[in-house]
């Protein structure tokens, strides 16, 4: 039963993100990437890190993808203004990507040697046990990804603004 | 309830999520939809340390894939704040028209 779940989202999570790369209008590639982003919050609580699913959702469901879209439209792009790369190019992408693909399949086909937790423990994905560790070992980067989003903000907004006088 | 689902599945998903992005930014011109493929290689190695993290029964990859999101969502923001400052310039997002530094 979990297989035939894992199996289900993990289909649909590839044909969607194909969808995203290969649809020729932008505004279709933002929705297809959303249902991406909704199967992996569901392979994220099939592995029980329910937190993770939780923020997944809303960083980038709720926040991203509406920043893009949002962008998409105030720029108004749509099929006719969309810029294609020639044929060749296409062809040696692909060539490209699935020359990594083999390579990164034929290095993890040696075979990992993964050895299994001594007590496994299934809540360790839930926001008591993330937030205590959050907020014990990784204090000191978690304030600093405070900062982080601080500054990122003053930077888009200068960025954004349309004369600037410094 | 793990047990059904190998680490292998899991390794195998994420690459080929991964590789589906990094086919769309050598193969699209708008630069929207390159951002966008950027977020899902992203998301591919969310999840791949997440799965990891569950298997291992270890909260810090959980807490890494936290601040991986949030370093995320200020590249976007900065990342869309630039592109639209290059459109009110170039009136467009041809990500092949910025080659203004080559010469």
């Amino acid at each position: 039963m979990t297989l035939a779940i894992f199996l289900t989202l993990a289909v649909i999570a590839v044909i969607t993100a194909l969808l995203v790369v290969l649809s020729r209008n932008p505004v279709h590639s933002v929705l297809y990437l959303i249902l991406t982003f909704f199967t992996i919050a569901g392979l994220y609580i099939l592995l029980n890190a329910q937190f993770l699913a939780v923020v997944h959702i809303i960083v980038y469901s709720g926040a991203i993808m509406v920043l893009f879209l949002f962008v998409m439209m105030l720029l108004n792009l749509n099929k006719d203004t969309e810029p294609q790369k020639s044929n060749l190019w296409k062809i040696g992408g692909a060539v490209a990507a699935g020359m990594l693909l083999v390579t990164l399949v034929g290095a993890m086909r040696g075979g990992i040697e993964l050895q299994a937790a001594a007590q496994p423990n299934s809540q360790v994905g839930l926001v008591e046990n993330l937030g205590k560790v959050l907020f014990t070992d990784f204090v000191v980067p978690f304030e600093i990804a405070g900062i982080l989003f601080l500054a990122a903000m003053v930077g888009a907004v200068l960025v954004g603004k349309r004369d600037l006088k410094l | 309830m793990l047990e059904a689902v190998p680490i292998e599945y899991f390794l195998y998903l994420c690459t080929l999520l991964f590789v589906i992005g990094v086919f769309g930014v050598l193969t699209r011109r708008n630069a929207i939809v390159v951002l966008m493929c950027i977020e899902l290689m992203l998301n591919a190695v969310n999840l791949l340390l997440a799965a990891f993290s569950t298997y291992l029964s270890d909260a810090q990859g959980q807490i890494l894939v936290f601040f991986i999101m949030v370093v995320a969502a200020a590249e976007a923001a900065v990342g869309l704040g630039i592109l639209v400052m290059i459109y009110r310039n170039t009136k467009s997002t041809d990500i092949s028209l910025l080659d203004q530094l080559r010469n």
